[in-house]
């Protein structure tokens, strides 16, 4: 037989048995939908954790990332040394950019703020220093933090230094923990969907158990066999992931109006968004292969054991 | 076509249908195989697809020795043999089409010609009217006939037959007989085990008895 007579012949088995299970899937409807939905519920709770990981991380990024240190100057340096020392600062390779606060900066954002502009306005000179801000590199080990730290704070123009590497580092730890978790979360459910189409397989093949004898009788290869059983998983995951792509658009369409709002607050302009196209296409594929996985272990389990009597 | 060697056959628990059987079946012969109920006559059919392993003894197909046919090459075998069986074994939930066109589509064959295989065969089998039917609705000798049609459908060279007269009145089992007959006649290699020794003889092959596990 030809090479193209033997695809075409592959071709029409596979065709007959995606074709069959679908049919299989009809009959039994109520069930195929609850395992689907079941399936979908699963999938949905990894993804929503990684959906809000990814906008967390778009929120955080927008806020500056890489950690900054202020540099207060001695407020009887002379102003017009302000800019020189700035630069200095910013020639250091720890230092990504520097931003200059000059004090009446400092107390025109003050004023703008509210609160205290009327304590301020009773003192008859500016008690604000100047201030650099000093974006620092990315990345940068806590041992540099410290060796930059002991620089700046030798500078005899400098007042007072604050790092807010604590922060970031908390920070930093709770996304670690998140994205971990997130992990963990999307194994276990992972492998309840595995485990919910063994079962669902499970009975499946035990429906068919006569048709299976029979086609074993006649000749039918355990290929042939198989497969109708691996599309009645690949069917019930496609549709599971389906509708985790769903479900996740509609929580993630319920929460957008909040969020946004606690972002307004927080003076960001950060806008959450679902899992997207990719997204929702590698959920469905995510769903399409574990429920192949779950089928063929099933199959591997009670497909073998059934000969004709 | 198939030959049988020393062949002995003891089932867990004590069971022995077979005890040192010799058979040689010819290239496009028609044999029956005779004796009362449990003399072995399903297991010797059993043996040939192998549905059954012997415990000794040897079983060889068309040349082929069957203990050294790996597990994968089963369905191929099976394919090259048709069987029908006392009981029928039909899909219930199927048409007569579909269960007679089974073979086919394990075979992957073309639409266009499983129809009209199906149908040819159901023609020969004197059913083709009732293709959309299902099993349940035909007469015991009728699903018998659809068991014929299912077994010849893909024209194996070798026809085996479990009890094919079972339950069936004399007109009906000579019909069914008949029906064997003119596929053997067509070289089919055609092995029947019955039990209805009258009808046997009126047709006059050969015969294998079977008598506490040996040929008589």
């Amino acid at each position: 037989m030809s090479i193209s007579a033997l695809a075409k012949r592959w071709a029409k088995l596979h065709a007959h048995a995606a074709i069959s299970s679908l049919g299989r899937l009809r009959r039994r409807w109520p069930g195929s939908v609850m395992t689907a939905a079941a399936i979908g519920i699963a999938l949905a709770l990894p993804a929503a954790f990684v959906v809000a990981m990814d906008n967390l991380d778009t929120a955080l990024s927008g806020w500056g990332g890489a950690p900054q240190a202020s540099v207060f100057l001695e407020t009887t340096t002379d102003p017009g040394q302000y800019s020189a020392i700035a630069a200095s600062i910013g020639d250091s390779d720890a230092v990504r950019a520097v931003r200059l606060i000059t004090p009446e900066q400092a107390l025109a954002e003050y004023r703008r703020s509210g609160g205290v502009s009327e304590p301020l306005a009773l003192l008859d000179r500016n008690p604000l220093p100047a201030v650099v801000v000093a974006k620092l590199s990315p990345g940068l080990g806590s041992a540099a933090v410290e060796r930059l730290a002991a620089q700046l704070r030798d500078r005899p123009a400098v007042a007072e230094l604050r790092i807010d590497r604590d922060w970031m580092a908390r920070l930093a730890a709770i996304i670690e923990l998140g994205n971990r978790a997130t992990a963990v979360v999307a194994l276990l459910l992972g492998l309840t969907v595995v485990l919910v189409l063994f079962n669902t397989l499970r009975l499946d093949i035990e429906n068919h158990r006569r048709e299976i004898e029979i086609t074993r009788l006649i000749g039918g290869t355990h290929a042939f066999i198989r497969r109708p059983f691996l599309y009645t998983g690949l069917w019930h995951g496609l549709a599971g992931g389906l509708i985790a792509g769903i479900l996740l658009s509609v929580a993630v369409a319920l929460i957008a109006e909040p969020a946004q709002r606690l972002a307004t607050l927080y003076g960001s302009g950060f806008q959450p968004v679902g899992a997207g196209l990719a997204g929702t296409l590698s959920l469905i594929t995510t769903g399409g292969l574990l429920g192949v996985g779950g089928a063929w272990l099933a199959v591997a389990r009670h497909l073998v054991a059934i000969e004709p009597p | 076509m198939i030959r049988l060697e020393g062949v002995g056959k003891r089932y867990p628990g004590g069971n022995e249908p077979l005890r040192g059987l010799d058979v040689h079946v010819e290239r496009g012969e028609l044999v029956f195989i005779t004796g009362a109920s449990g003399a072995g006559k399903s297991t010797l059919l059993r043996l040939i697809p192998r549905l059954e392993r012997p415990s000794r003894g040897q079983v060889l197909v068309d040349g082929a020795n069957l203990a050294r046919l790996p597990h994968r090459r089963i369905p191929y075998l099976r394919r090259r043999i048709g069987m029908t069986f006392q009981d029928h074994r039909l899909l219930h939930d199927r048409t007569l089409f579909d269960n007679v066109a089974l073979p086919l589509v394990i075979e992957g064959r073309p639409h266009a010609e499983l129809r009209r295989r199906v149908q040819a065969a159901l023609d020969k089998v004197g059913l083709l009217a009732q293709s959309g039917a299902y099993p349940v609705t035909l007469s015991g000798g009728e699903q018998q006939r659809v068991g014929i049609a299912r077994a010849i459908v893909t024209r194996p060279p070798i026809l085996l037959a479990d009890e094919p007269t079972g339950n069936l009145d004399p007109a009906l089992s000579m019909e069914i007989m008949q029906l064997f007959r003119q596929f053997n006649q067509v070289g089919v290699t055609t092995v029947i085990a019955s039990h209805d020794q009258p009808l046997i003889d009126a047709l006059g092959h050969r015969q294998i008895h079977l008598s506490e596990g040996r040929a008589a």
